[in-house]
C-alpha cells in the first residue's frame, strides 16, 4: 500500500490529525503574537530591557524541543495536560522572532518621519499607532511567517508527549519502521508549513510600506 | 507675567546650555529673545548648535541649564509639551513626510490630531496647497510620487496647517538643487510677507541668511556669537564675522573669474 492510498483510506484520522495540529500552531501563534509584539514595541520605549528581553528569548530558542516538554512537564495546570503543554512550549519558541521584528521594524523606521511627527505634537501613542507600526508591519509579519513555518513543524514533537496533530503519523511510523507512515504525517505538515510560508509572505508583501 | 521686557519676544533663550550625557556641551549660555513676526536666521557650520537651538524650542531637547520661554511661558515648567507643538510649526531638511500617508493626509496631521471637522479640515487642506503653490490634483498622491522641490512644499504646507503663529525650520531647502531652492526660497519671502509668523530658520548658507532673516545670529561651537540685521552682519567689523564674509566673497570671486575666463 503507498502513501496516497493509505490517506485516502484514513482520510478522517488524517484530516482529524491535520485540524488538531492546526489548533496546537494556531493557538501558541496567537498567543506568541499577543505577547511578542507588546514586549517588542516595550523594548524600543525602554531600551533597559532590550538586553533582558532579547536573551531570555533566545536562551528559550537554545533549549532543546524535547527538553523544554520535560521542563514544563511539572507546572501546575499546564502540566496536567499534553496540549497544553504543547500550546505553551510552541508559544515560547515562537516569540524570539517576532519580538526580534517588531523591535527592528520599528527601529528602522525612517528617523526624519518619526522626528517630525513628534515635533508637531503627536503623542507617543499616536506616534506608535499612526506611524511606527503601520510601517513597521512589513517587517513584523515577516515575524510572524518565520515563526509559523518554525511553528508547524516543531508541533510534530507534540506527538511524542501525546498532545496529538500529524506528529502522531511520524512516531507511529517509526515505531513501526514504516516510511510511508512517517510520509503520511510528513507531507501534509510540508504542506501546511509551505501554505503558511506563502500566505503570510503575500499578505507580507500587500503590507509592506510604499 | 511680570518679566520685564518679553512682551514682543515670541521666543526667549535665558541663559539656555545643552550638554550631552558624556558632558560634551553643544550650546552654552545662549542669551536671546526672538520677536514676534521676524524671520531669525541661525547661521553657522555644522555642528555649531544651531539645530540644537532650534530643538530646544520645541522641547525635542531639553536644556541642561536655563530656561526657553515660549509666549512668555517656560517650556519645561509651564508648557504641556504637545501643546507647546502643536503650536510651533516644524519643517526639517528631510522632510519627514509620512510615506504611508497621502498629500492630504500628510497636510492635515495636526488638525486632525486636534480633531476638527472633516470638512473644515478638507477646506484647510486645498487652502494651504494653493498657499504653497501646489495644484490640488496632488492631494491624492503618495510622497514617493513627487519631486524633492513638491515634497519640501508639501511639509511647509503640513507645518503650517494649524496655523501655528511660530515656524520652525531646519535647512528646508538644503537638499534642493539650486534653482528650485532659490524659487521656493523667493516663495518663503511672499508667503513670510502675507502671514508674519515667528521664523526660526537654520542654515549654514550665507547668502540664504542675508536673503530671508530680520536678524542673523552667528552660532559658533556653541555659542552665539554676533546678532546683527544683514546689513549690520555685512559691515560687520567683529573678527568672526568678517572671517564668515570673507570666505563668502572669495566665494563670490572665485565664481566670477571663472565666469569670465
Amino acid at each position: 500500500m503507498n502513501v496516497w492510498q493509505f490517506m485516502s483510506q484514513n482520510r478522517t484520522e488524517v484530516l482529524e490529525l491535520t485540524l488538531e495540529h492546526l489548533w496546537l500552531v494556531g493557538v501558541s501563534m496567537a498567543l506568541a503574537v499577543l505577547i511578542g509584539i507588546p514586549l517588542g514595541i516595550l523594548i524600543t520605549r525602554w531600551p533597559k530591557l532590550n538586553k533582558p528581553v532579547l536573551g531570555g528569548a533566545n536562551i528559550i530558542q537554545t533549549v532543546p524541543s524535547l527538553a523544554l516538554f520535560g521542563f514544563l512537564l511539572p507546572v501546575p495546570w499546564i502540566g496536567e495536560r499534553a496540549d497544553r503543554l504543547a500550546i505553551l512550549a510552541l508559544t515560547l519558541y515562537a516569540l524570539l522572532p517576532l519580538i526580534r521584528n517588531t523591535y527592528t521594524g520599528i527601529r528602522g523606521v525612517d528617523r526624519a518621519v518619526v522626528e517630525a511627527g513628534r515635533g508637531m505634537g503627536m503623542t507617543d501613542r499616536q506616534l506608535l499607532f499612526q506611524v511606527e507600526l503601520p510601517l513597521a508591519l512589513g517587517v513584523i509579519i515577516a515575524g510572524v511567517r518565520v515563526a509559523t513555518v518554525i511553528s508547524v513543524g516543531l508541533a510534530t514533537i507534540a506527538a511524542a508527549i501525546g498532545a496529538g496533530g500529524l506528529g502522531e503519523f511520524i512516531f507511529r511510523g517509526l515505531a513501526m519502521v514504516s516510511n510511508q507512515l512517517i510520509l503520511v504525517g510528513a507531507i501534509p505538515a510540508a504542506a501546511l508549513a509551505m501554505l503558511a510560508d506563502v500566505s503570510l509572505g503575500w499578505l507580507e508583501k500587500r503590507l509592506a510600506p510604499h | 507675567m511680570d518679566d520685564s521686557g518679553s512682551h514682543d519676544s515670541a521666543i526667549e533663550f535665558r541663559n539656555v546650555s545643552y550638554r550631552l550625557d558624556g558632558g560634551r556641551e553643544l550650546l552654552s549660555q545662549l542669551n536671546l529673545q526672538i520677536l514676534r513676526g521676524e524671520t531669525l536666521v541661525l547661521l553657522g557650520r555644522s555642528g555649531s548648535g544651531k539645530t540644537t537651538t532650534l530643538k530646544l524650542i520645541n522641547h525635542l531637547l531639553a536644556p541642561s541649564e536655563g530656561e526657553i520661554r515660549v509666549e512668555g511661558r517656560s517650556t519645561t515648567t509651564e508648557w504641556d509639551v504637545i501643546r507647546l507643538r502643536r503650536m510651533i510649526g516644524y519643517v526639517i531638511q528631510d522632510v519627514g513626510l509620512f510615506p504611508h500617508f497621502t498629500v492630504e493626509r500628510n497636510v492635515a496631521l495636526v488638525p486632525k490630531i486636534e480633531k476638527w471637522p472633516a470638512e473644515r479640515i478638507q477646506r484647510r487642506v486645498r487652502e494651504l496647497l494653493h498657499l504653497v503653490g501646489l495644484d490640488s490634483q496632488i492631494a491624492s498622491r503618495y510622497p514617493r510620487e513627487l519631486s524633492g522641490g513638491q515634497r519640501q512644499r508639501v511639509g511647509v504646507a503640513r507645518a503650517l496647517a494649524a496655523d501655528p503663529p511660530i515656524l520652525l525650520m531646519d535647512e528646508p531647502f538644503g537638499a534642493l538643487d539650486p534653482i528650485t531652492r532659490a524659487e521656493l526660497q523667493r516663495e518663503f519671502l511672499s508667503l513670510q510677507n502675507r502671514l508674519q509668523k515667528t521664523v526660526v530658520f537654520v542654515t549654514h548658507d550665507m547668502r540664504e541668511a542675508l536673503l530671508l532673516g530680520t536678524r542673523i545670529a552667528l552660532i559658533e561651537a556653541g555659542r552665539l556669537v554676533a546678532l546683527n540685521t544683514p546689513e549690520e552682519f555685512l559691515n560687520s567689523k567683529d573678527p568672526l564675522v568678517v572671517a564668515y564674509v570673507d570666505a563668502f566673497r572669495t566665494d563670490l570671486k572665485t565664481s566670477d573669474k571663472r565666469g569670465n575666463s
